[in-house]
């Protein structure tokens, strides 16, 4: 193997390393409790926190049109989205700390964070 | 060193071309991987040969134009911003990888990748005003590395080809 393969090599390897420890980074630097909560921002704002183990149903309204968010079985997903890709809805379903569902045309983004407060 | 000012301006027109269908191919063909936000990237398979092929300047053309032309034929104006966003800090970077000499094709190419991503990402933090997205960004780096590495294995392969039919 070349010098300069082993350092395309090293260079990819540390990369990696790299998505690995800001993931970690951002787990441990994330604070409250152990419940998950699907949180909603449009446009930049918090418009609702919904707690991922009942299950719901929510009309986003933004701008640019209407997402539905649907929380079922401890996982939240975006049932429909009158937005013109459907990038979100065929999203698959978030139910694991950092995971998201965006919607850019309406710009809605869905995270999955631990619960605030008590 | 590199051909006549003629032939490099018919080479930079027929790499605009060849990159418009590789970006149409993923239009019909979303090598995604499941993943939302994420794409192979076919089209920079040519940006990273430009560089390789062509002057900084002329390879800078041909991605600035296929960036133009694509975003008029299969997008938006927003999809315009992202482009434009991804594809310029991605050749700022790949120039200068290139030119530092410490990597190869693929380095290059993986650099390419996980700063096109980053460049995307940092627009849709802008546009859509929150800093939650960047959890977004381990799963773009390692698919910048991944599509990366693939697209800069193959464009060292293609390297010998390309040098054949200039000379």
């Amino acid at each position: 193997m070349g010098e300069t393969r082993r350092r395309d090599l090293l260079l990819a390897a540390a990369l990696l390393l790299a998505a690995l420890l800001l993931w970690g980074g951002l787990r441990l630097a994330s604070r409250g409790g152990d419940a998950l909560d699907a949180v909603v921002t449009v446009d930049g704002a918090v418009t609702a926190r919904l707690p991922l183990s009942q299950d719901a149903r929510l009309e986003i309204v933004s701008e640019g049109g209407v997402n539905l968010l649907v929380i079922e079985n401890g996982a939240a997903r975006v049932a429909e989205a009158d937005c013109r890709n459907q990038v979100c809805v065929h999203s698959r379903p978030i139910a694991q700390e950092g995971e998201l569902i965006v919607c850019l045309p309406h710009k809605v983004v869905v995270t999955v964070e631990r619960h605030e407060g008590e | 060193m590199k051909g006549s000012r003629a032939r490099r301006v018919a080479t930079v027109g027929v790499l605009v071309a060849l990159a418009l269908i590789f970006s149409y191919v993923e239009v019909l063909i979303p090598f995604n991987f499941g993943i939302p936000g994420v794409k192979l990237g076919l089209a920079n398979l040519v940006i990273v040969a430009a560089l390789y092929e062509l002057r900084a300047r002329e390879a800078f053309l041909v991605d600035v134009t296929r960036i133009g032309v694509s975003s008029l034929l299969f997008g938006s104006v927003v999809s315009l911003w992202y482009s434009l966003a991804g594809g310029l800090l991605s050749f700022a970077v790949m120039a200068l990888a290139r030119r530092g000499g410490r990597f190869g094709t693929m380095g290059v190419s993986v650099l390419g990748g996980v700063s096109h991503n980053i460049g995307q990402l940092a627009v849709a933090v802008v546009l859509l005003g929150t800093g939650r997205l960047v959890w977004y960004l381990p799963t773009l780096l390692v698919s910048g590395v991944l599509t990366g590495a693939l697209i800069g294995l193959v464009a060292e392969r293609a390297r010998p080809l390309l040098a054949r039919r200039r000379g």
